[in-house]
């Protein structure tokens, strides 16, 4: 059934269709309305789950941990500071290897105090072991939301969505609810693969020494790797089901046949780069949607025929460049391929078509 | 030894098997003579290395105890002495 919505309340409705346990939540602009739409399904009897009010994002995400432990679905949705807020708790879950589902709406990080979009926060959190997922439109963030839990209980890696704030989060557009017995199908009950249980006690969150611990992050990197073709699997289950899908679930393209020139970006700024290129059919569009882990190969080969690549940031390494410039140049240090990067959009900049056109012919560098 | 992923432990309770006061710089050395079996050692050892069994105390197990000297401090009859591990 197609609705028009809010993006936040097509996250709600997705996480509605999981099966999910277990919603610690605390409100953040602009995330509000996330846990706002879940207290009100839970409030009229349409979700059955345990809602836990918490105090801080830390105590937020602390409970989903230790609710996950007990081998559960667990949900949670933050922003910005409240993601700062829990940093810790992100290398927890994830060193833990629980599966737990975060949609992270993006914010700046004060100082100066901004409460608009931009990808400082989850970019921040790059290096915590979480897969991180940009959406460009409430129905990529609808269908990301229930793709998120089929391969983040495969592996045992949690997941963060990251959804524009403002410019995507308080958007209403058309968004196509699944049916209830469909994504049951496509994502069956979680069966953990270790659970806190009294009757069978394990110990979890044990000290490891010096002698063991590079095995143990070893074992999380390799888990993030074979996540890609995971990922890939589960985009093309969800297209044979649901007749849509997402690139090959790590990178999408558009308008890049026969084309020598792209701009690579993430998120809803992937939506004015589409109308530009139908403009000026000059250059395509590469969309990473997967930044963790970020698909090295297959961009090589999206790239194989490229001449010129542009990079956009909604982030700044501050003293470096922007994180999307960075990986991309690593990846294509020995391609002959002319690369130049721009920071826009920090702090909910409005990115224009005429600041994209600029991309095109300015020299690298900020758009401001 | 197979490493389960996220580092969990299966068959809890192997820190018998592990001795873990490897660190230890101080012994204490307990006096059955002037030991009053007040209990308060027992109470306060964070390591759980005293042990009361038919409400007497036995040696400190030194294979768990690490040398923190809280038994010494709180023992009202000075019936634990502290010498350095050699």
């Amino acid at each position: 059934m197609k609705k028009i919505i809010e993006c936040s309340t097509a996250i709600a409705e997705a996480v509605k269709l999981c099966n999910i346990k277990v919603i610690p939540i605390y409100p953040i602009t602009p995330q509000t309305h996330i846990p706002e739409e879940i207290a009100k399904f839970v409030n009229d009897d349409e979700m059955n789950v345990e809602l836990i009010y918490a105090e801080s994002e830390h105590s937020m995400l602390s409970a989903a941990i230790g609710a996950s432990a007990t081998g559960v679905r667990v949900f949670t949705a933050t922003s910005s500071q409240g993601l700062a807020y829990t940093f810790e708790n992100l290398f927890i879950a994830s060193g833990l290897r629980l599966p737990i589902v975060m949609v992270n709406v993006n914010r700046a990080l004060s100082s100066p105090l901004n409460i608009w979009c931009d990808h400082s926060d989850s970019i921040s959190a790059r290096d915590s072991g979480w897969l991180q997922f940009y959406v460009e439109s409430s129905q990529e963030a609808f269908d990301t939301v229930i793709q998120a839990y089929k391969i983040a209980e495969q592996i045992n890696l949690p997941v963060i969505v990251c959804v524009d704030g403002f410019t995507l989060s308080h958007v209403y557009e058309p968004v196509e609810i699944l049916e209830k017995n469909k994504v049951n199908s496509f994502l069956p009950e979680y069966k953990a693969k270790f659970k806190l249980d009294v009757n069978k006690p394990i110990t979890i969150g044990a000290v490891v020494d010096q002698s063991k611990f590079m095995q143990f992050k070893k074992q999380q990197q390799d888990a993030m790797l074979d996540s890609i073709k995971i990922i890939k699997k589960v985009n093309i289950e969800f297209k044979n089901k649901f007749k849509r899908s997402y690139g090959n679930g790590l990178i999408e393209t558009y308008n890049l046949k026969n084309k020598k020139k792209a701009i690579i970006a993430m998120g809803s700024i992937c939506g004015t780069i589409r109308v530009l290129s139908g403009k000026l059919k000059n250059f395509g569009l590469i969309k990473i949607r997967c930044f963790r882990p970020f698909p090295k190969q297959e961009l090589i080969n999206i790239c194989k025929n490229l001449k010129e690549l542009i990079i956009i940031d909604k982030n700044i390494s501050i003293g470096n460049e922007g994180a999307l410039a960075s990986e991309v140049k690593s990846v294509l240090f020995n391609k002959k391929i002319k690369i130049k990067s721009f920071i826009m959009g920090l702090g909910g900049k409005d990115v224009t078509l005429k600041d994209l056109e600029k991309t095109l012919k300015n020299k690298e560098g900020w758009i401001l | 030894m197979e490493l389960k992923i996220g580092a969990i432990i299966e068959n809890p309770g192997n820190s018998l098997k592990n001795k873990r006061a490897g660190w230890r710089s101080f012994r204490p050395i307990w006096d059955n003579k002037k030991c009053t079996q007040c209990g308060l050692c027992w109470m306060y050892c964070p390591d759980n290395a005293i042990y009361i069994k038919d409400k007497k105390r036995s040696k400190t197990n030194l294979d768990y105890c690490k040398g923190c000297c809280i038994c010494a401090s709180v023992c009202k009859f000075n019936a634990i002495q502290i010498v350095k591990e050699k």
